[in-house]
């Protein structure tokens, strides 16, 4: 298929094994795979096992879903519970746990919640019932939180009043920044975002390379995309010479996308936010900005997100912050699976432990 | 194909399955017609099938699929493949089938009759009858307005059994041809998709693909299996776990279509985890696996075989080469919502 298989060839791919292999020089490099979607294209892609002794790939915080405190999902029950709410969100949020329930099981006692594949399809049910309050679970990256800006602008355009958005809208940039200076994980470099980078630009990355001296190359999502962006970063290792490069040229510029970064500027603030299992990291989260604080259901139902460190046995902290691969947790395979999740990594399907579990991890 | 028109009703009322003069209309008029043979025809209460030599392999399969038409096929044709298919890839030869129909109330007789009319050419390739049969009607909305259940009994090639035992590394697996091709043709119906290439759903009666290879290979041939819910994936795991083998796959030569390949690219599926209605899995002797291969290619539905992976040492289970050189596992899917489909 002509622009698929370009990108899966395999004799290109064996050409960039054998150069990574070469570059590495039989000392394995650390990499860091942000994103939650190259997290399940190298486990499909069974790149762990193809790199094993040039690279060791760990997982990061990149999956939205992980990441969300359970103080979020508690705030969102307490919010569905009112009289006259309902609530809006992304399948992959139901079922994952709060304190001590889901969406999921709070649905099934009566909970309205509808899930929804954008933003402005909660924003045309609120126009369309006026008499309800509707609330969307905006969870996402730099990624999403154009389409929640734009559908919160929409809605104040259009004037639906019952319509807010419960934020836990997060930045990449900074949680790098704070996984790079932790002396415990030890990463040699990064395989930066490729979705997160359409917004924010290759540069976005510049003041992490530089300060912590870490290479940083934003890749794409086929099998040769990734390999060509851990080649990249072992040369830069080998080099001496680390700096941020874009081996996604075809869908990320230096810059950006500037309309969307104009948008999310006028829609949010940043904020100090809560990261699950990492701990609250300043200036990480994007809270509605005071012009559309209309819009912001903490503020409108008077319903603030607690974050606190909860402990349910499970290490998904460690597994977010690539301390520990997802079977080194004591919970994994075992009392923590896909169909009854302890942790959040084993909830969404580009969750570190549902790809791990799914594909098969090293399979060593 | 027109369905030759029968009067009374244009649809299926409650009295077609209440046993009175309709529901003896229904059945002699309209079933019965394209089902014709000198078993059914007597209207006993069993198909009286005589003294049937050599060993009997028997089976049964429902078939609850939405909607009952789409490319490539229709619930009767499907009712037909899935039952003689259990058998074909048994090593039996199908020889009659029953018919079970569960109609819902205002289904269109019409329909029905293209329905019963697809049942009878699909027996006919098959190379089996209709012997005996049932139908039941339920109230308008307890039902999806047609499901059908098969049995089928045949008769076993003679010195041929499927051995889980007899699979041993260095064993290769063989795939009839491409996966996915059935589901995709269901859901681009169901959806109303519009996908430039049309997909077919692949549904055929595998005996006469089959047969032809277990008489000249014998026990060169291990285990077949047809891979339908869940596909290749999901029914290679069965088999691992039943042989305790690992069975290695290679991406590369897992045949799947372009246009099957385009949606699941589009919709995020997995090929191998799509259903199939005409295809086989089979585990051969290395030594003879190329020529099993030859002579399924050389049959119409074996066209696009191929040798796409081998048994390997090691704890039972599935994995993949994948197309970057990688190893990885293929598991069953978790939590994946499949629709109706067979």
């Amino acid at each position: 298929m002509k622009y698929i298989d370009d990108f899966r060839d395999p004799a290109a791919a064996r050409a960039l094994v054998e150069r990574i292999r070469r570059d590495a020089g039989g000392a394995p490099m650390r990499i860091m795979e942000v994103c939650g979607t190259h997290t399940v294209s190298i486990a499909r892609s069974g790149i762990r096992s193809l790199l094993a002794g040039a690279v060791s790939m760990v997982s990061g915080p990149g999956c939205p879903v992980c990441v969300t405190p359970d103080g979020y999902v508690d705030a969102a029950i307490a919010l569905g519970s009112r009289p006259g709410v309902t609530l809006a969100s992304f399948g992959d949020m139901l079922r994952v746990p709060g304190k001590s329930s889901s969406l999921e099981k709070e649905r099934g006692k009566g909970l309205d919640i509808r899930v929804v594949y954008s933003p402005l399809d909660a924003v045309s049910m609120a126009a369309a019932s006026p008499d309800r309050e509707f609330v969307f679970l905006g969870v996402g990256f730099e990624t999403t939180a154009p389409a929640i800006g734009g559908a919160i602008r929409t809605a104040a355009g259009l004037g639906v009043r019952n319509f807010s958005v419960l934020s836990s809208v997060r930045t990449i940039p900074e949680a790098m920044a704070l996984l790079a200076g932790d002396p415990e994980i030890r990463i040699e470099g990064f395989l930066c975002p490729g979705h997160v980078s359409t917004i924010i630009g290759a540069d976005a990355y510049r003041g992490l390379a530089s300060e912590h001296r870490i290479p940083c190359v934003v890749a794409g999502f086929e099998p040769l995309d990734i390999l060509l962006g851990i080649s990249m970063l072992v040369l830069q290792r080998k080099e001496g010479a680390p700096s941020v490069e874009n081996a996604y040229s075809r869908g990320v510029t230096a810059s950006g996308n500037r309309k969307a970064q104009e948008l999310i500027r006028e829609v949010f603030a940043p904020c100090d936010t809560g990261w699950r299992g990492i701990g609250v990291i300043p200036g990480s989260g994007l809270r509605i900005s005071d012009r559309y604080a209309s819009f912001d259901a903490e503020k409108k139902h008077g319903v603030p997100v607690v974050f606190s460190e909860e402990d349910t046995g499970c290490r998904c902290g460690d597994v977010l912050k690539g301390k520990i691969l997802p079977d080194g947790c004591p919970l994994f395979g075992k009392a923590c699976v896909p169909e009854e999740p302890v942790g959040p990594c084993m909830v969404s399907s580009e969750g570190t432990c549902a790809a791990y579990y799914k594909y098969g991890g090293t399979l060593q | 194909m027109t369905a030759t028109p029968v009067s009374g009703p244009d649809k299926i009322l409650l009295s077609h399955g209440e046993g009175g003069k309709r529901s003896h209309d229904l059945i002699g008029r309209v079933i019965a017609r394209h089902f014709a043979n000198p078993v059914l025809s007597n209207f006993f209460d069993s198909g009286l099938l005589g003294r049937i030599d050599g060993e009997i392999a028997f089976t049964t399969d429902g078939h609850v699929v939405t909607p009952a038409f789409f490319p490539g096929g229709d619930i009767g044709r499907l009712a037909v493949c899935g039952a003689v298919n259990d058998l074909a890839v048994c090593g039996a030869k199908g020889l009659a089938i029953s018919c079970g129909l569960v109609l819902e109330e205002g289904f269109p007789i019409e329909t029905l009759e293209r329905v019963l009319m697809s049942m009878r050419d699909a027996a006919a390739e098959a190379g089996v009858f209709v012997a005996c049969g049932d139908t039941k009607v339920v109230e308008k909305g307890k039902g999806d307005g047609i499901f059908i259940n098969t049995a089928a009994i045949g008769v076993m090639a003679p010195g041929w059994r499927p051995s889980y035992e007899a699979v041993r590394p260095g064993d290769r697996i063989l795939l009839s041809g491409t996966m996915g091709d059935h589901y995709i043709a269901v859901l681009v119906a169901r959806q109303g998709l519009s996908v430039t290439a049309p997909v077919l759903s692949d549904m055929a009666p595998l005996g006469g693909l089959l047969l032809p290879a277990v008489e000249r290979f014998g026990k060169g041939i291990r285990i077949m299996r047809d891979p339908t819910r869940g596909g290749v994936g999901v029914t290679l795991n069965e088999i691992a776990t039943s042989a305790k083998a690992r069975f290695v796959l290679d991406e590369e030569r897992l045949p799947v279509r372009e246009s099957v390949r385009g949606v699941c690219e589009i919709l995020g599926f997995d090929p191998l985890y799509l259903a199939n209605e005409g295809k086989a899995l089979l585990i051969v002797d290395a030594s003879a696996a190329e020529d099993v291969l030859v002579s399924l290619r050389e049959h119409p539905l074996g066209r696009e075989a191929a040798i796409v992976g081998e048994v390997a040492e090691g704890s039972p289970g599935v994995r993949m080469r994948t197309l970057a050189g990688g190893l990885r596992a293929v598991d069953y899917p978790v939590g994946d919502q499949l629709p109706r489909i067979c």
